[in-house]
């Protein structure tokens, strides 16, 4: 058979109208509200040379912040891949009194303005706060000391895990758990050898979600932070304190570098997360 | 739910374990703030709360808020029905890419999300001088204010609506074109019932979030009291001026917000769940 | 009117799914299109319908050209195989919504819509049906709605894909039959989609057989079964075995016995395949003429006997044969095999 080759076109012609229009006024708007904005983030880094970008990521007081961001980001997530999971696990298995409204109360981070739970937080942690005051006589500070970055990130990042493994923990057909037990495998083996791995994607997905979230997050950290140089000041807040000098180019050169710091460690986590649902876990 | 499979059978001990966990997690990282803002608002009783919210500045910056989630809200909307559209109705080069880019507003730290606003019409930005010239200002006034809440908003109802017409597919506006209806009466008779909650869905997750934004509003707005304060910059005027009474008030409101959205939310949920893609929220 | 489709072209992306189709349906023929998935056969009918766009050719109907028209104008009535009804409109909104979308000027008026509803409801006996929603029917009632909704606009044609597809083999019976009574009442130009071949037969005048996008044969339901085109045709309508053979003469030479050759073209002397159908087997002893093979097992039920055997050259076979036959028959019996009659095309 004599298989024509066509060249691939734009669109498959279709039946149904407005793919101009449509298609048009999507990429008009994302055109004008994010792609023109997009470049002048990839462009303006530059335009006092690369010694000024070098110069702005590599001070000392950068380097602090990024860590910081990054580093809290990192622990919030894991703290939240953990206990998410936990919470994941009994929200589907289990049955209790006021087990819809725990779940419907998983959200409330992503409805509560960040500056609300901002300023919540920061009360809570401080020294004369609820969690704070019985914190004091041992000498732990969680409130204006890296730590409580890590707090107001576990808050933000919380719901990602849960939201992610809850579906599939659903999904999870119980003949597979049946199977297992017919095989003469104990209830924790079967948990650890059939179940972890079925979740294990998800758990991951859930993991990135909330590491990303947390590493742009602003509004519920600087109130608890204290802002310390070096110690408690977040990437965020010094790409403000770059703009409020006027240094543009500063300002984007940090952005930039988050921005590209957050794609490589998303990608990375994707390739994990590709990796394991290849070998058949899922 | 029905007893569950002897094979899903954990120990009562573990199991009650595992609750007091989940519920223990979930009440210090979600239940303690939303109650300290209560707590404290209320802290110096009714009168206090009341007189502070009852100040022209607060009336202003709720009068701000509400503006520039009515522009943001409907301007994503007709992105959002443009986008899903010519998303899932056609098949076109770039389509995946487009999708990608739709979401990427999710993972730009809301501080970027302004930065890249300042970058342009800043008094340093790529149009800024010329605008103001012309006598328009963008940044430090509510333009900017609007531009960067919309973008941080702008995935929200594409999200929702792309899996969910996805999955519905395009036979019944097929079936209506043959029965002889045009574009806009195929749209608003057989799309728009058909993915109404959805709609609504992505719209009160694009509310909340517009109205709560914190970050990118934070760069681009300048915070002058009564003029460019919406309400979440508002209670960090007030809390930053040790009223804390006053600065809870506000988030309060704000708080309250949240819990509607979470229970309307909640609501939509059990009621259409077959209607909704459920989409995760961020 | 006729419908004449030539040279319809279709890929999608690199995929060619329709090459070089050409059929013609005659004014109120009943035209299966028959094929297994992937040949094209639906895309040929959401192409008439409007519903894709073709690469080229052309669709005529009588002298007016269909591909120009948007599907909306094309006035094709279309029923879907999942039914495609609006799920928050009632059967008879559904039914209305077609003369409903029509411009102003030509509009029925509100009591015209509701007589013809109540006319169309009853048609596809559906009379006390109209309040109810779609999700409140079962799936033969679904398919009326839909077919009702089609007919509403009074189309010049009606396509139908996959009409019983979705729904279990009692009701499609009963439907199938309702249909044909349908068609010879209303005489609309009618085609269908099935991979079903028994639905073809028993229902069209006239079923194109599509293979890899092409129509490999177009003909009556007899014509195809006496007179298959191709070894595709014959093996697509019905369970079929072939062998190696040499034609010498006019006849098959298979395993050292001249066997007759059915059709009326004669194929040229040489070796080839030859293709048998599992009822055109006679079986005779063990020492018989033909293949040598032991029975495995002797099936007495239904309105033949089939007979489960392994060939001594490798290989099952299931053949059919009388009952009184098979009841000399019992498993582990070696038996001698040949094919009564045989078809034999050229090799491509």
């Amino acid at each position: 058979m004599t298989a024509v080759v066509r060249p691939r076109r734009f669109v498959e012609p279709s039946a149904l109208p407005g793919f101009g229009p449509a298609l048009g006024f999507t990429m008009v708007y994302l055109s004008f509200f994010l792609l023109l904005p997009l470049a002048a983030l990839v462009l303006r880094p530059w335009e006092h040379g690369f010694g000024h970008v070098w110069s702005v990521i590599t001070e000392r007081r950068t380097l602090d912040a990024l860590k910081l961001s990054f580093g809290a980001a990192f622990l919030a997530a894991c703290l939240n891949a953990v206990f998410g999971t936990i919470v994941a696990w009994v929200l589907v298995r289990y049955d209790f009194p006021g087990k819809r409204l725990l779940d419907a109360f998983v959200d409330l981070p992503f409805a509560l303005p960040t500056a609300v739970a901002g300023i919540a937080l920061a009360t809570i942690y401080a020294p004369t706060g609820m969690i704070g005051a019985l914190l004091d006589p041992y000498h732990i500070q969680i409130a204006y000391t890296p730590l409580g970055v890590m707090v107001a990130l576990v808050f933000v990042g919380f719901p990602f895990v849960v939201r992610a493994i809850q579906p599939v923990l659903e999904d999870l057909h119980v003949e597979v758990e049946e199977a297992a037990a017919t095989l003469g495998a104990s209830r924790l083996r079967t948990i650890a050898l059939v179940v972890f791995p079925a979740i294990l994607p998800a758990l991951l997905t859930g993991f990135s979600l909330s590491m990303a979230r947390a590493v742009g997050e602003y509004g519920s950290v600087i109130f608890i932070a204290g802002n310390i140089q070096n110690v408690s000041e977040i990437a965020p807040l010094l790409i403000i304190m770059h703009l409020e000098e006027f240094d543009y180019a500063g300002a984007a050169a940090i952005g930039l570098v988050m921005l590209l710091i957050s794609a490589v460690t998303l990608f990375a986590l994707n390739g994990v997360q590709a990796l394991v649902a290849r070998r058949g876990l899922r | 739910m029905s007893a569950p499979s002897p094979a899903r059978r954990d120990p009562p001990l573990l199991v009650a374990a595992l609750i007091i966990l989940a519920v223990g997690y979930l009440g210090l990282v979600v239940f303690l703030p939303l109650l300290t803002v209560f707590i404290e608002a209320l802290r110096k009783g009714i009168e206090a709360y009341f007189s502070g919210i009852n100040q022209s500045e607060v009336w202003s910056a709720i009068k701000l808020t509400l503006i520039v989630a009515g522009v943001a809200v409907p301007l994503n909307t007709v992105f959002g029905l443009a986008a899903a559209w010519t998303v899932t109705r056609f098949d076109f080069w770039g389509k995946n890419l487009l999708v990608t880019i739709i979401d990427l507003p999710f993972s730009i730290s809301p501080v970027i999300s302004g930065l890249i606003y300042v970058l342009l019409y800043g008094a340093n930005g790529w149009f800024g001088p010329q605008l103001q010239e012309m006598g328009i200002q963008v940044i430090f006034n509510i333009t900017g204010i609007i531009l960067a809440t919309t973008l941080v908003t702008l995935p929200f109802v594409a999200r929702e609506l792309i899996p969910l017409m996805q999955a519905q597919g395009s036979d019944e506006e097929a079936a209506a074109t043959t029965l002889g209806a045009n574009g806009w009466r195929t749209f608003f008779l057989i799309t728009l019932p058909n993915i109404k909650w959805a709609l609504m869905y992505g719209v009160l997750l694009c509310t909340a979030r517009a109205m709560g934004e914190f970050g990118a509003v934070s760069v681009v707005s300048g915070k002058i009291r009564g003029f460019t304060a919406t309400m979440p910059l508002q209670v960090e005027i007030l809390y930053n001026e040790y009223n804390f009474v006053a600065a809870f008030a506000v988030a309060s409101l704000l708080a309250l917000f949240a819990l509607i959205t979470l229970a309307v939310k909640t609501v939509l949920e059990a009621r259409f769940a077959d209607e909704l893609a459920a989409q995760r929220w961020r | 009117m006729s419908l004449e489709i030539t040279n319809v072209n279709k890929s999608f992306g690199r995929f060619p799914a329709l090459n070089d189709v050409s059929l013609l349906a005659e004014d109120g023929e009943f035209l299966a299109l028959l094929g297994p998935s992937g040949s094209g056969k639906t895309t040929l009918l959401r192409i008439i319908a409007g519903l894709e766009i073709a690469d080229g050719g052309a669709v005529r109907f009588g002298d007016e050209d269909l591909l120009a028209k948007p599907v909306r104008q094309r006035g094709i009535g279309f029923v879907f195989q999942h039914y495609a009804l609006f799920k928050h409109m009632t059967s008879a909104q559904n039914i209305a919504f077609g003369m409903q979308s029509k411009a102003r000027k030509l509009r029925p008026s509100k009591a015209e819509i509701k007589a013809k509803v109540a006319e169309l409801l009853a048609l596809v006996q559906l009379d006390d049906l109209g309040e109810r929603y779609p999700a409140q029917l079962s799936g033969g009632q679904r398919q009326r709605v839909a077919l009702a909704r089609a007919l509403a606009i009074e189309p010049k044609i009606l396509l139908l894909d996959e009409p019983f597809g979705a729904l279990d083999a009692k009701v499609r019976r009963g439907l199938r039959r309702w249909l044909r009574e349908l068609h010879e009442r209303t005489g609309l130009t009618t085609i269908f989609v099935t991979h079903d071949q028994e639905e073809a037969l028993e229902l069209a005048d006239r079923v194109a057989v599509l293979k890899d996008g092409k129509v490999e044969q177009i003909g009556t339901p007899e014509e195809l079964y006496h007179e298959p085109a191709s070894a595709f045709v014959f093996d697509f309508l019905g369970d079929s075995f072939q062998f190696p053979c040499v034609v010498r003469d006019g006849k098959a030479v298979i395993a050292g016995v001249d066997v007759t050759i059915l059709g009326a073209a004669t194929p040229a002397d040489g070796p080839s395949t030859a293709y048998a159908r599992p009822d055109a087997f006679v079986v005779g002893p063990a020492d018989g003429p033909g293949f040598g093979a032991r029975i495995r097992d002797v099936l007495l039920a239904g309105p033949d006997a089939r007979i489960d055997c392994v060939l001594d050259d490798d290989g099952a076979i299931e053949v059919r044969v009388p009952h009184a036959v098979a009841q000399k028959l019992a498993p582990r019996n070696r038996i001698s095999l040949i094919p009564r009659e045989v078809r034999v095309w050229a090799e491509t």
